[in-house]
């Protein structure tokens, strides 16, 4: 039998080491409330995180969206201009190798999207970037 | 304008040489034409967005080039005397015709068609008799655009290109003949096929080679390729699915530094980014010596210099040639001297060998390809950001024979032009409309869609940051007028929109019927649009074109 990557994935995926929490209680809460939510309204320095996104979606439905804050506990991602901004939260444990992960999302049109780390000593950094989403066509 | 474009004294020579003074004594040669002084340990020649043109052609320079943000009024958004000025050239010189669109006819007429693989194996022979392991490298766009090329899945490009003899090449359009024959080619190239910004979509691992090292003059010089970054976008992603490209300049910057680490002398990337995308990346990522640029067409006889990374323009369809000799040393660029080799067909003599093999590929074509469907009054071009004459004549064409109120073209900027009283040959038509999704749609939109549309098309291309900016010109629209103010965002630049048959502003509600070509959509229905513009041009007999006023443009 020959194991693909897809098949060794699929199987290693009930000890993925980062936990993906969806957040059903914020369902309806707007990016704003959910950053002050997740940061406790403490202020929100810059550096230290990456969010790495396409600057235009090639595809709306699964946008292809990395996270990386060395030293990070914890990383909120959003969509901001989705009906429902609130994307997940990385949690990373004292054990982790990295704090980075990786997603797709769906955005409904052009928007920021929006990633906010708590570093181990509590600070907070923010990071955003514009996806746009077109109608395509017209490559000259 | 100094600060932008290298001036020679900085440390290096460069230009078009002195061909003005030469025509004038009715003397221009190919000795004048090739004249150049064999310089330090490298040659570079950079091609790119050829089109499938294999014989000389007429192509007529954009009119319109705006530039928005921080780029508006720099080369290469710098047209017709404006351009002249800044390069110091003289109207009426070979270099004008050459560079610009003014006089075009009576210029075309004097100095002929450029272009042509045949003149182009000349150039690279009297190159590679001065420096024998000159690197030749093909920006991409190649494998697309003739009646030849869509006939034989490009393999005539391919043949051709292969006597040619070049090192690497990137690609865009290559992707439209769908992904299983673009592997079938790479198998089969004796040269590298690069990429570093194409990946699988599904393992976000890079799909093809990323670089390729050749040691030259005693140095590693290191050619990075970077594909055409919205391939999935701005063409029809169901023709190469799995793949992913963006500009990925994260990427770009791992990648130089790897063959930095690997012990490059020399970085060059071979780019199918555009000219804007280029100059940001050069800005962005540290380390780049030289950047090919391509995909937008540009043209320049100076490269423009971006803090130390020196980005060079080398045109489309043939017309130019860049030689770059460089002086690398212990990994450090110490100077260069550049020649931006206008292929005049009829100063340049055609390699033999060259010429049978292209004279091979067409032949079985010739007799479909020269049949005259027709005969034009005007000049027919499509560079231009709003609109160009043969975009007028598809869309009139498509508005008559579809039974449509309005008519959308593409913004494509390939498509080499014709003079008045030329014939429209079929090889003409094709030339303008060849691709490998042709098919002539007639649907319903409403006011609101239209002005979506418009919106949309117009953020692609006057997004003030290039990284934001998707692909071609706006897109060309028949039977509708608008106004547009390049300055302002998405969503509010486009006004006043006119249905032209009755002068009533676009009702957001009203239903129009629309006909257009080239969509990226998967199942398009309709004729192609060959097809469509062949029927019209020869029902017509003669076409002329009226100039077209329908695009009121501010803010630029």
């Amino acid at each position: 039998m020959q194991l693909t990557r897809r098949d060794a994935i699929a199987l290693g995926a009930g000890a993925a080491a980062v936990a993906t929490l969806p957040m059903p209680a914020f369902a309806s809460a707007t990016a704003d409330e959910l950053i002050a939510a997740f940061t406790g309204g403490a202020e929100m320095g810059e550096g230290g995180l990456t969010l790495t996104a396409p600057e235009i979606a090639e595809n709306g439905n699964t946008v292809p969206v990395s996270v990386d804050a060395p030293g990070a506990t914890s990383i909120l991602l959003l969509a901001t201009g989705n009906p429902t901004p609130g994307v997940c939260t990385f949690n990373f444990g004292p054990l982790a190798g990295s704090q980075a992960a990786s997603t797709r999302i769906r955005l409904a049109g052009t928007q920021d999207v929006v990633a906010v780390a708590k570093m181990a000593d509590g600070s907070i950094v923010k990071a955003s970037s514009t996806v746009k989403v077109t109608i395509g066509g017209c490559g000259g | 304008m100094q600060a932008t474009v290298a001036a020679s004294a900085i440390y290096g020579a460069s230009g078009v040489g002195n061909w003005a003074k030469l025509a004038a004594q009715q003397a221009l040669t190919q000795d004048d034409l090739l004249g150049f002084d064999t310089y330090g340990n490298i040659t570079l020649v950079h091609v790119t967005d050829i089109h499938g043109q294999l014989k000389p052609i007429y192509f007529r320079e954009p009119e319109i080039n705006l530039g928005v943000g921080d780029v508006s009024g720099l080369p290469p958004h710098v047209t017709g005397q404006d351009f002249l000025n800044l390069f110091n050239m003289t109207p009426g010189t070979p270099e004008a015709y050459a560079l610009s669109y003014q006089d075009f006819t009576a210029l075309a007429k004097t100095y002929g068609r450029m272009g042509g693989l045949d003149r182009v194996a000349t150039i690279l022979n009297h190159i590679r008799a001065d420096r024998p392991d000159a690197l030749l490298l093909d920006g991409g766009d190649t494998w697309h655009g003739s009646y030849t090329c869509l006939k034989t899945d490009a393999q005539d490009m391919v043949n051709v290109m292969n006597a040619l003899k070049p090192d690497a090449m990137t690609s865009h359009w290559e992707f439209t003949l769908g992904i299983d024959r673009v592997n079938e080619i790479v198998e089969s190239l004796p040269f590298a096929f690069l990429g570093a910004n194409i990946f699988d979509a599904e393992w976000d691992e890079p799909a093809y080679e990323p670089y390729k090292f050749f040691e030259r003059g005693g140095a590693k010089v290191a050619v990075i390729g970077q594909a055409f970054p919205y391939m999935p976008i701005a063409n029809p992603k169901w023709m190469f699915p799995g793949l992913s490209f963006g500009v990925r300049e994260e990427r770009m910057r791992e990648v130089v530094q790897e063959v930095r680490d690997q012990g490059a002398d020399l970085v060059v990337v071979l780019s199918h980014n555009g000219f804007d995308v280029d100059r940001k990346m050069a800005g962005q990522v540290d380390g780049i010596d030289v950047i090919l640029t391509g995909h937008t067409h540009d043209a320049l006889p100076e490269p423009v210099m971006v803090n130390n990374t020196m980005l060079i323009a080398s045109g489309s369809n043939g017309k130019f040639v860049t030689r770059l000799d460089l002086d690398v040393q212990n990994g450090q660029l110490m100077g260069f001297r550049h020649k931006l080799i206008p292929v005049f067909s009829d100063v340049i003599e055609a390699d033999k060998d060259v010429a049978a093999v292209i004279d091979a590929e067409r032949a079985p074509y010739e007799a479909e390809m020269a049949e005259v469907l027709g005969r034009t009054d005007s000049e027919l071009y499509r560079r231009g950001n709003f609109n160009g004459t043969w975009d007028d004549l598809i869309c009139n064409a498509l508005i008559e024979e579809r039974e449509a109120d309005i008519a959308m073209s593409p913004g494509f900027r390939w498509g080499p032009s014709l003079i008045p009283g030329d014939e429209i040959t079929r090889e003409d038509l094709f030339n303008a409309t060849s691709m490998t999704y042709p098919n002539a749609y007639r649907s319903e939109m409403t006011g609101e869609t239209i002005h979506v549309i418009l919106e949309d098309v117009a953020d692609n291309l006057f997004n003030p940051d290039p990284y934001y900016q998707q692909g071609g010109d706006m897109v060309r629209v028949g039977g509708m007028g608008y106004h547009i103010d390049v300055s302002k965002p998405q969503g509010s630049r486009i006004t006043n929109m006119t249905l032209l048959k009755t002068g009533e502003a676009i009702d957001p509600a009203k239903t129009y019927v629309v006909s257009g070509w080239a969509s990226v959509n998967e199942g398009t229905e309709g004729p192609a649009i060959w097809d469509v513009v062949e029927n019209y041009v020869k029902r017509k007999g003669t076409i002329t074109i009226d100039p077209n006023k329908s695009v009121q443009v501010t803010g630029a």
